[in-house]
């Protein structure tokens, strides 16, 4: 990792695109978003009307198929990609918040404070986080639903599983960001131009957010880059066990789990594992491979 | 030496505790007791079940009986497996979690540091490049992908192995490697990383001018500096395998701890749940504590502090 200060310079963006592994992840992920917000409009077809066409394999009427109770697979598919894009991108956000606010304060405060914040980081990375995900994310679920039960007459009521798991995901995979948020800290606050700040007498707060954060865009980029597949694999590891999204809502997680369900010798419905989890680990390998790329741009 | 693992032993009767405590509050503050069925018990019955397993009375009163009994060693009863102590679901199932966890523990880590090895010494080649895609792509695809697709291949296709369940060591082959994927993948990219940062130092340059041989050079002097990263990857390496396997376990169909895990959440078993948390956390900061011993073992300047 380098240490000079390294924010996302415009040469950045030349580097990248030199790059042909980073423009066919930036293709990808850019077909991949749009056909999961579009595509659903085009088609018309809604993914929860059930049909008596069960498990009908890939044809011209149901180009992914349908599934166990006759709902066309691409649109669940479409549906999923929805879902499981807005936890994992929201998710990396609530991390990239977390991760760089604990980072920048640990880094920069030092002493005391930095020991402490490390040594929860170190604590956290040794307890088994992700059950303690689960834990939180299906015992609070019946008591937010109850709060948004009373709230603009209960239309939110289906998104609090959905919520909960954005926010205490986000809560769990901010360790390695906050690590490298505070490596970057230490070496870049004893540069020359953070003295000057102070002595022109600028408050500690200021200097965080005006002269720090600015230094240390590119690698948060970057590892926000490889934290939302990250995220995505939790949420869909979570709905895989039945813990995560819930019915009738999909995600690929849902989804994968359903078609791993269906595989049997006798007659094995292919389809329904074959297209979530290529779309799926299409998505996280492209994301995975921009942020490598944008690491690699970024020290180059 | 001695101070250090007293610290270190006390630390972790701290997260136990800690882990403990957040485990058992959750489960009992959440809606729906362990007796809560589709049809409703009489009062009556229900609230003598609740008095046999000692969950009746004020909540902090079941909760530091519970710790007493647990710091006695006794795990208490499950309430779903009726009559069945927590103890003896964890004896019956633990050796099977265990024997996964450990093969696919080491068919990572050998295959991961051979990889990325390979990656490192013939950097820029087919070699490296290939093997570094299919290291990310391990790390890309899910195990719940990749389980499936091994069934559908090695059991459904060609009859080689078992689809699932718990019968020869034949059926231990493809959990393990479904488990091992995304670890083998993380440790090889690692590996590659920090070998070719080694490999550029001067004690490598220093070993081949005093005649030590090629081989020699690679794979004691600049492995062992290499492999220090990967050391301190292995405590969070255990924490992925322990998740994994509760997937794992259900794709495979193999009767380890991680099914009670999910099914005691699900049917609020507040005893059951905490027994497996408390045998999770134990392994995975005992696994910590060796980490930090290989540490110092491997790289004789990092000494053993806090």
């Amino acid at each position: 990792m380098a240490t000079t200060a390294v924010s996302l310079r415009p040469g950045l963006w030349r580097r990248l695109m030199r790059r042909p592994a980073a423009l066919g992840s930036l293709l990808i992920l850019a077909a991949v978003l749009l056909s999961a917000v579009f595509l659903p409009f085009v088609l018309g077809s809604d993914p929860r009307q059930t049909s008596p066409e069960t498990f009908v394999p890939p044809c011209g009427a149901h180009l992914f198929g349908t599934d166990l109770n006759g709902r066309d697979l691409l649109a669940r598919t479409l549906e999923g990609a929805r879902i499981s894009l807005l936890v994992g991108c929201t998710g990396a956000l609530v991390s990239l918040v977390i991760g760089t606010g604990v980072g920048m304060v640990a880094g920069y405060a030092g002493g005391r404070t930095d020991a402490l914040l490390m040594r929860l980081v170190d604590v956290l990375y040794a307890v088994p986080r992700l059950i303690l995900i689960i834990l939180a994310s299906f015992l609070l679920d019946p008591w937010l639903q109850q709060v948004l039960s009373g709230f603009q007459g209960g239309r939110w009521v289906g998104y609090s599983k959905i919520a909960i798991l954005i926010v205490a995901l986000g809560c769990m995979e901010w360790l390695t960001m906050a690590r490298i948020v505070r490596g970057q800290v230490l070496s870049l606050k004893t540069l020359p131009f953070v003295q000057a700040a102070r002595a022109l007498g600028q408050g500690h707060v200021q200097i965080l957010l005006r002269h720090l954060l600015p230094n240390l865009t590119g690698v948060i980029v970057v590892y926000l880059t490889l934290t939302v597949p990250a995220v995505m694999l939790d949420e869909s590891f979570l709905s895989f066990l039945g813990l995560g999204v819930q019915a009738p809502q999909a995600s690929w997680g849902t989804l994968l789990s359903d078609g791993a369900q269906a595989l049997n010798p006798v007659r094995s419905h292919w389809w329904l594992l074959l297209f979530p989890a290529t779309l799926m680990s299409l998505t996280l390998l492209a994301l995975n491979f921009l942020g490598d790329a944008l690491r690699d741009a970024l020290s180059e | 030496m001695l101070a250090f693992l007293a610290r270190r032993l006390a630390a972790m009767c701290g997260v136990l505790f800690c882990v403990l405590t957040l485990t058992f509050l959750l489960l009992r503050l959440s809606p729906g007791g362990p007796f809560t069925r589709e049809r409703k018990l009489p009062a009556v019955i229900e609230q003598q079940l609740m008095a046999k397993y000692r969950l009746d009375g004020p909540l902090w009163q079941q909760y530091v009986d519970y710790l007493a009994d647990v710091a006695r060693g006794d795990l208490r009863l499950s309430t779903k497996y009726r009559d069945r102590p927590v103890r003896e679901l964890l004896a019956q199932s633990l050796p099977v979690s265990a024997l996964l966890g450990g093969t696919a523990f080491l068919l990572a880590v050998s295959s991961g540091i051979w990889l990325g090895s390979i990656a490192a010494i013939r950097r820029g080649t087919l070699a490296d490049t290939g093997s570094m895609f299919v290291a990310l792509g391990l790390i890309s695809v899910p195990t719940f992908v990749t389980g499936p697709v091994l069934v559908l291949l090695f059991a459904l296709h060609f009859g080689w192995l078992p689809a699932g369940g718990w019968t020869s060591p034949a059926s231990l082959l493809l959990p393990a490697l479904a488990l091992a994927g995304p670890a083998t993948a993380s440790i090889a990219r690692l590996t590659r990383t920090s070998l070719l940062e080694t490999l550029e130092a001067p004690f490598l340059r220093t070993a081949r001018a005093k005649g030590v041989s090629e081989g020699r050079v690679l794979y004691i002097h600049a492995l062992k500096i290499a492999l220090l990263p990967v050391v301190s990857y292995l405590g969070p390496l255990a924490a992925n395998l322990l998740t994994g396997s509760i997937v794992v376990e259900s794709i495979f169909n193999l009767p380890g701890t991680g099914s009670f895990f999910v099914n005691a959440i699900l049917n609020r078993d507040v005893f059951l749940l905490g027994g497996v948390v408390l045998v999770y956390c134990v392994l995975l900061v005992g696994m910590n504590l060796l980490v930090d011993l290989a540490y110092s073992w491997l790289d004789p300047r990092i000494r053993l502090e806090n």
